[in-house]
């Protein structure tokens, strides 16, 4: 029904405007028409996602570590933060959202270089161009900040900013264009609402490159120390969920049904794979943790993040389920198994959340799973067929391309790791000459 | 007068004051350390990772004592003390050579 008023609004909408020139030669009509409500609700949305990473992702992290490590944790994500809105600004968004021309399958153009040609009355769809761009970069922000999981307790500073930089020139902004931009998954007709693919898979894969090149913590796997504090964790985690809303629900680029289901089903996902989380670990070591909980909670947000405009209510708890149950799996075999000191399970919750995500929407949007119906022309296994070439792309060229940009950090900053004594004594003060908890 | 040091578990020490408090110990200094003893730390999980933590938050208590309160002070202690399970901690006696409260000067027994 909801559709069909919108179908039905286009042409009459067209035919009074028609008329209306008729009378008054000298009104301007364009398509596209600024809508306040849509506006209003991506300018929310864009400051829910920037709370997302500051303080949310920020904390969730600084928790996760030892003491002696917390502000160098929060240092990363606010410093990525404000670089990669400038790299954004500079060139990201351009790259990401413009037309290439004759490349325009594989990357954007130069023309929006520096937010060029955008004022107050240039639109993107029914919400202004500098309203898009803000928003899309909230997600250029946290996009590299997951990343710090991986490198904690032991990267330099300078990487850090290098490594970040680069990324998201380099990584995420051909695939955001592949995507969301016009690009060549746009044109196969890939399902990623909200990032499966360009957010977190990205990432999570990257994560894994860095890892291998930097090395492990200082007595990993044995002898680590714990999360210093798992209220910051909790707080953090909770900050995400509620930012989480802004990051589905503002997809939708518009204030309607699409954007409250996104909404719904990203709640009940993550709500579902926080429980079943907790509920493993209650079985399987005798006590619900906290901690656990909340991983779970990531979990499911990361998985529902492709899918929440394609699922319903029902697929929302088939993927809250599958994401509890794998995330927490995979989060044990890249530790133990493959011996990569992946430090925050960057690639186990959201790498493999968003690809579980990815590949479970093909079949969750069914009508039969009470998902809001399949691509046009689409069957459940062409669907898979193209989630599928989407998420090997993804994963091929962020490999890749991390890997060189790896080999590049580290010539320009002399290797990636602080020094043995420095990772030791912590870098809080050997790498920020601070410290996090003074008690006197 | 006897120095008396006890390590004891944290949640017990409001219970180990009001035994003391009972003998009437008038007043105890409390430091919180960490330590292991038999019980050689724990072992807690975290995204189904175990982690040794070799050092446990425990209480110090440091009481002076004339030496015919002595033996009174380290049974009160023992008894408010104890759970019974492993890492409910020691007490240790020390001679005490002297005593002065800074306030007024007085000296030894007078000062406690």
């Amino acid at each position: 029904m909801f559709k069909f008023y919108h179908r039905l609004a286009a042409p009459v909408f067209v035919l009074v405007a028609a008329i209306l020139t008729l009378f008054s030669p000298d009104t301007a009509f364009a398509a596209d028409q600024l809508n306040s409500g849509d506006t209003a609700w991506i300018i929310t949305a864009t400051a829910l996602v920037l709370f997302m990473t500051l303080p949310g992702l920020a904390l969730f992290y600084a928790g996760l570590v030892r003491s002696r490590n917390v502000l160098s944790v929060l240092m990363h994500c606010v410093a990525i933060a404000c670089l990669m809105s400038v790299v954004w600004l500079v060139i990201g968004y351009s790259l990401s959202f413009t037309d290439g021309a004759g490349a325009n399958k594989l990357i954007g153009g130069f023309s929006r270089l520096f937010l060029a040609g955008v004022g107050t009355d240039t639109l993107s769809g029914t919400i202004p161009e500098n309203v898009f761009f803000s928003f899309q970069m909230t997600f250029a922000v946290i996009t590299p900040a997951l990343m710090v999981g991986a490198y904690v307790e032991r990267i330099k500073f300078s990487a850090v900013l290098i490594l970040s930089a680069l990324w998201l020139i380099c990584v995420y902004a051909p695939v955001t264009h592949w995507v969301w931009g016009g690009g060549w998954l746009a044109d196969m007709g890939v399902m990623d609402f909200a990032g499966g693919l360009v957010v977190h898979a990205t990432a999570g894969i990257s994560s894994l490159v860095i890892v291998k090149a930097l090395g492990a913590r200082h007595g990993f796997p044995n002898d680590v120390a714990p999360p210093h504090n798992p209220g910051m964790v909790a707080m953090g985690a909770c900050m995400l969920w509620v930012g989480w809303f802004g990051f589905n629900g503002g997809s939708a680029l518009a204030a309607d049904g699409a954007a409250g289901m996104a909404l719904t089903v990203t709640h009940i996902a993550a709500a579902t794979a926080s429980l079943v989380w907790m509920l493993i670990e209650w079985k399987k070591y005798g006590k619900p943790s906290l901690v656990g909980l909340v991983t779970g909670t990531i979990a499911g947000l990361a998985t529902i993040t492709p899918a929440s405009g394609f699922v319903g209510p029902v697929g929302a708890l088939i993927i809250g389920v599958a994401a509890g149950l794998v995330c927490f799996k995979m989060v044990q075999v890249v530790k133990t198994a493959w011996k990569l000191d992946d430090s925050l399970d960057v690639f186990a919750v959201h790498g493999v959340g968003g690809s579980l995500g990815t590949i479970l929407v093909a079949v969750l949007c069914a009508p039969m799973f009470g998902g809001l119906g399949l691509p046009e022309g689409a069957t459940i296994g062409s669907a898979l067929g193209v989630q599928a070439i989407g998420l090997v792309a993804t994963i091929v060229w962020s490999a890749i391309v991390t890997f060189i940009l790896v080999k590049v950090t580290a010539g320009l900053t002399g290797g990636l790791r602080v020094r043995e004594d420095d990772e030791l004594e912590g870098l809080d003060i050997t790498s920020h000459g601070e410290t996090a908890y003074r008690l006197d | 007068m006897k120095f008396v040091m006890a390590v004891i578990k944290p949640h017990k020490l409001d219970a180990v004051r009001e035994a003391l408090g009972a003998t009437g110990v008038e007043g105890m200094t409390v430091s919180e350390v960490k330590g292991y003893g038999r019980q050689r730390g724990q072992t807690e999980i975290y995204r189904g990772a175990e982690y040794q933590v070799h050092f446990l938050p425990k209480v110090k208590i440091e009481i002076a004592v004339a030496d015919d309160k002595a033996a009174e002070v380290v049974e009160a202690i023992q008894n408010s003390a104890n759970t019974g399970k492993i890492g409910d901690g020691k007490v240790f006696v020390y001679d005490l050579e002297s005593a002065v409260r800074i306030r007024t000067g007085e000296q030894n027994n007078d000062a406690l």
